[in-house]
């Protein structure tokens, strides 16, 4: 441990350095992204990458704010900050404004505000805050389904908006509840359900649930000695067989049709080769584009501002969602690696710091943070590359848009105020 | 295990990106080309064609600009069809089938609904075009004939097609590429080098500026202009005397191998190949199976060569030292030879024969003896036929002369393994082929190689391969054009046969020939022929064939020429050749009887005698 550490003012550089990397190289990508015609100004806010500069010099302000701040706010804080942020989201269904679709912004004159992504960590501060109670005990079924309900009140208002990609970010915390003791079954359970739900949609809800019956009957045949347990076996394969014909019943009257698209076309469920041309035309067509864009930046890539996919505008939304194209064809193969590892490592840097911490409350809210920068991290570059289905949410510091931006350096400059205090305040 | 779940599925997602991006930008791609990119639109632009000149710098083929017109079906508004078909000039069911076909292609990329327009077309429809929108016209440059001679040495250009884009990249569709005679013999210093612009596109196929600031555009090089060899007044001259007759004069200037004339008849007006007809008059000259115009006679019409041959067999026999000047037969009108007293007839009027004589009067008894002397030097006649050969192919017979040409045969000159194939059980021998010796049986020549063979004689043992090609602005032509090549014939022996050759003016078998002022040496030919009719072998009237140089010192022009059916070598082709001949050293003709009598002269009832389906006597006209 480091002992110089004993001022206020110590962070932990390597995360800060890792962050500028992360934040300076994105905003470069979105000024390759989104410069078309004449180039005029770095501040021309009539183009993404101006607006982008100013909000950079936004989330440096919003640093020194934080780093100000003193750590034990945050704390005393969370359930305030919490509560307004479920306000500013149900404001939405009266005031919001809708952009492709979701009803998840707030307009003030040209500037536009998404609620949902400083309600990350609101909800990890109020999650955290919440475990380190000492009346709770989170092994206790009670705390754990109130804990569920901090979590799952927001992302449930996010869903409603329309914004399923990033309703999903909040399951992340099911890391935060992990760690914290909840038992072990949960994980199981979740396992489970994961492999069973992909199984019933690609080979339907009747061949899993009667593979399952099968597994169980071998398990029955072989194992003479569990006869006792016969009837909890026949309530897991109940459960099974309702399990599976619940996600197929989920998949078709829930889910809307893209979704279900784009599910279909990731799991390969359409063989017929016309309806999959047509398919990867429509719904895939972003895919394509942005997996195109990244193949041809090979190793090294084109360069700066010499994507010629990039420049002709040949991914639809590269500079927010698909941000991580323009990487891929401009900085090669090299150039992407680096990003990966970058964020690999600003995770892993802060599940590290975040285990390290004595104080419950700062170790959660590090957990938290690290489990939505993965939740992002995985789902958007993941989507990108095709190898899981199109779900819409930004890459951290690498997508265009203010509100994100400040979010996630919310998230992270809590955090890196909560570990510079560690050892002088508690 | 709580502590590291995280910890655990951070490094696998890392390790399963890295992996992904391995598999797509390592593994899966190709190294990046800017000329397969789709988000990059190459735009050409085209340099001129160099030029073609003659030896007089006299201008041939020159650019004329040509006006298509184009059509952007999407953006077609609804327009006056009666009126649009009237300025175009095309019917209204023509205009909706290119109209239609355009569309098909594609509704957003402009496509040509009517090529080639001429300059009096576009003159009155530019000023009307603007009414009607997504039409427009874009200009490029075609061929430009300032004569209407020499289109099988011209050639002709046309787009490109499949193959020759597959064999070469440069070339894209719609371009424009030589396809015969200098157009493709000289193709890549014609056409220049295309240069290119790269122009970014953005996903709706807009332009939206220079690739790089265009560091990777090029401009275009202009095509070099060329200079050939042909004397256009002396090859408009040979045009005109052959025609209504199918054959080849070909004309060298013995000191250079430069072709001053290269005759194909029938011919056509090279201009034909050029504009909106194009097509149609390419259908009508290629269907016309009889005359074959668009096949270069004088280089690629194989036959017997007859009498000519003999300079050579006389040539070998003196090399050999199986005679002499001084041999002589006598000849009774037939030369008989082997175990069953077989006869080969001869016309040379019969008598005491030595080889000056036999060349004037072309005896065929005299060559068959000289021919068996050399075959018969020694025991093995395989190896005295490869001798022979091999003297014969040296001056250019039986394989390709490595011209500048882009077309030609090699003929056939026979040696002893091709006989050994032939005759497998029999021992062959000099009387077995005997038909050789007067230019027939298996020797096979073409005019060019006649020509090529003459230019030999007159130089007294060596010739430049003929070539079509004089200059390039500002590069040098090949230089294997510039070293003679000698024949395995002593030049002391040339001479004897040069004497028998002005013999046959003087005296022989074109003393009807001569020239007034111009001492010519000459041969004949005749060359008998055959077609299939029905599956059925069935002989022609022979072929008239002439071979001559001019003058007899210092000699300037060496000439072949093959007049199909013509009967006898004096007859047509020796004509042809006394005219060509004057009319090049003296640059006018005195001969004007001869000439009309050349001119009026139609074969045309000879070429169709094997088409009529009616039975037809031969060597009767």
């Amino acid at each position: 441990m480091n002992v110089t550490r004993s001022t206020s003012f110590q962070l932990d550089w390597i995360s800060v350095t890792i962050f500028i990397a992360l934040v300076v190289f994105g905003y470069f990508n979105i000024l390759s992204a989104s410069n078309t015609g004449e180039f005029t100004s770095y501040f021309d806010i009539t183009k993404p990458y101006g607006k982008q500069l100013i909000f950079l010099l936004g989330s440096l302000l919003l640093i020194g704010i934080i780093l100000s701040v003193d750590a034990k706010f945050y704390e005393r804080f969370a359930s305030i900050l919490y509560l307004g942020s479920i306000l500013s989201l149900i404001g939405l269904f009266i005031a919001g404004k809708q952009i492709n679709g979701a009803t998840s912004w707030y307009e003030f004159g040209g500037l536009t505000l998404q609620p949902s992504e400083f309600a990350k960590f609101t909800t990890a501060l109020a999650l955290s805050k919440y475990i380190s109670d000492l009346q709770t005990n989170i092994k206790d079924r009670r705390d754990q389904i109130r804990a569920a309900i901090l979590v799952g009140l927001p992302a449930i208002l996010i869903l409603l908006q329309n914004d399923a990609g990033s309703t999903l970010v909040f399951g992340s915390l099911f890391f935060v509840f992990y760690r914290e003791g909840i038992p072990q079954y949960y994980l199981s359970f979740g396992i489970f359900v994961t492999i069973l739900g992909i199984s019933t949609l690609k080979f339907s809800a009747l061949y899993t649930s009667s593979f399952i019956g099968v597994l169980l009957l071998l398990y029955l045949f072989f194992i003479k000695k569990k006869r006792n347990k016969f009837k909890i076996i026949i309530a897991v394969y109940l459960c099974s067989i309702c399990l599976s014909f619940g996600v197929q019943w989920a998949y078709n009257n829930f889910l809307q049709k893209h979704q279900q698209d784009r599910i279909g076309l990731w799991l390969r469920l359409e063989k017929d080769p016309v309806k999959l041309q047509a398919m990867k035309r429509n719904i895939s067509y972003n895919l394509n584009e942005s997996e195109k864009a990244i193949r041809s930046g090979g190793a090294f890539g084109k360069g700066f501002m010499d994507g010629t996919r990039t420049k002709g505008k040949f991914v639809p939304e590269q500079h927010t969602d698909y941000i991580f194209s323009t990487v891929g064809e401009e900085w090669g193969f090299f150039g992407s690696t680096i990003v990966v590892l970058l964020f690999v490592m600003l995770i892993l840097r802060i599940v590290f710091l975040a285990e390290q911490h004595k104080s419950q409350f700062s170790r959660i809210y590090g957990y938290g943070v690290a489990s939505i920068l993965f939740a992002h991290f995985l789902i958007n570059i993941g989507m990108v590359m095709g190898l899981i289905p199109t779900i819409g949410i930004p890459l951290p510091f690498f997508s265009y848009g203010g509100s994100g931006l400040w979010g996630f350096t919310i998230l992270v400059f809590i955090f890196l105020k909560l570990d510079s205090n560690r050892l002088n305040v508690w | 295990m709580r502590k590291i779940l995280l910890f655990g599925l951070v490094i696998l997602t890392g390790v399963c990106f890295i992996g992904r991006l391995f598999y797509l930008q390592i593994y899966q791609s190709a190294t990046y080309d800017l000329n397969n990119d789709n988000a990059i639109r190459k735009v050409f632009h085209y340099p001129k064609r160099g030029y073609i000149y003659d030896r007089n710098d006299s201008l041939l083929v020159a650019n004329q600009p040509s006006y298509d017109v184009m059509v952007v079906p999407r953006e077609v508004e609804p327009l006056d069809t009666i009126m649009f078909c009237n300025l175009l000039k095309i019917e209204k069911h023509d205009f909706l089938k290119y109209y239609n076909r355009a569309k098909r292609y594609s509704p957003r990329l402009p496509s040509v609904l009517l090529p080639q327009l001429s300059k009096e077309d576009y003159a009155f429809l530019s000023e009307k075009l603007r009414k009607f929108k997504g039409f427009y016209i874009q200009k490029r440059s075609v061929r430009d004939y300032q004569t209407s001679i020499g289109a099988n040495v011209l050639g002709y250009i046309a787009e490109a097609n499949s193959k020759d884009i597959n064999k070469d990249a440069y070339y894209k569709l719609g371009d424009l590429i030589g396809k015969q005679g200098v157009e493709i013999s000289y193709e890549h210093i014609l056409r220049g080098i295309k240069g290119v612009k790269y122009i970014q596109k953005d996903i709706y196929n807009r332009d939206i500026g220079a690739y790089k600031e265009g560091a990777f555009d090029t401009l275009p090089v202009p095509g070099k202009d060329l200079k050939i060899t042909i004397e256009s007044e002396l090859q408009a001259y040979g045009e005109l005397l052959m025609q209504n007759k199918i054959g080849g004069i070909v004309a060298i200037e013995p000191s250079s191998g430069e072709i001053l004339s290269l005759v194909s008849a029938p011919s056509y007006n090279p201009n034909l190949l050029v504009g909106r007809q194009r097509s149609r008059n390419y259908t009508k000259l290629y269907l016309d199976s009889i005359h074959r115009p668009l096949i270069d006679k004088g280089l690629v019409r194989m036959h017997e060569p007859g009498s000519p041959f003999k300079l050579l067999v006389a040539l070998t026999a003196l090399q050999e030292k199986v005679i002499s000047t001084e041999t002589s037969i006598f000849c009774n009108e037939q030369y008989v030879y082997g175990r069953n007293k077989r006869t080969m007839q001869c016309h040379c009027g019969g008598g005491y024969r030595n080889l000056d004589s036999a060349i004037s009067y072309s005896c065929n008894s005299y060559f068959a003896m000289a021919f068996r002397n050399t075959i018969d030097k020694f025991d093995n006649s395989s190896k005295s036929m490869d001798n022979w050969s091999n003297h014969i192919k040296s001056f250019g017979l039986g394989a390709f002369l490595g011209n500048d040409l882009s077309v030609g045969k090699k003929g056939n000159i026979p040696d002893g393994s091709y006989y050994d194939k032939w005759y497998p059980e029999f021992k062959w021998g000099a009387t077995t082929i005997i038909s050789n010796s007067i230019g027939q049986g298996e020797i096979l020549v073409t005019p060019i190689q006649l020509a090529n063979m003459t230019a030999a004689i007159a130089n007294k043992g060596f010739y430049f391969t003929p070539h079509i090609i004089k200059s390039i602005k500002d590069e040098d032509i090949d230089p294997n054009f510039n070293i003679p090549k000698q024949t395995t014939i002593d030049p002391k022996y040339y001479q004897p046969v040069i004497e028998g050759m002005h013999n046959v003016y003087n005296e022989g078998t074109a003393s009807f020939l001569k020239v007034p002022g111009v001492e010519i040496c000459g041969k004949t030919g005749t060359a008998e022929n055959f077609t299939k009719i029905d599956g059925i072998r069935q002989q022609l009237t022979d072929h008239s064939i002439f071979v001559a140089f001019a003058p007899k010192e210092n000699p300037k022009i060496v000439i072949a020429v093959l007049v199909e059916n013509g009967r006898y070598g004096a007859r047509w082709a020796g004509r042809i050749a006394s005219l060509m001949i004057e009319k090049y050293i003296k640059g006018e003709v005195s001969l004007k009887k001869m000439e009309k009598l050349v001119i009026e002269k139609s074969l045309e009832n000879e070429y169709l005698k094997p088409y009529s389906g009616l039975p037809f006597k031969i060597n009767d006209q």
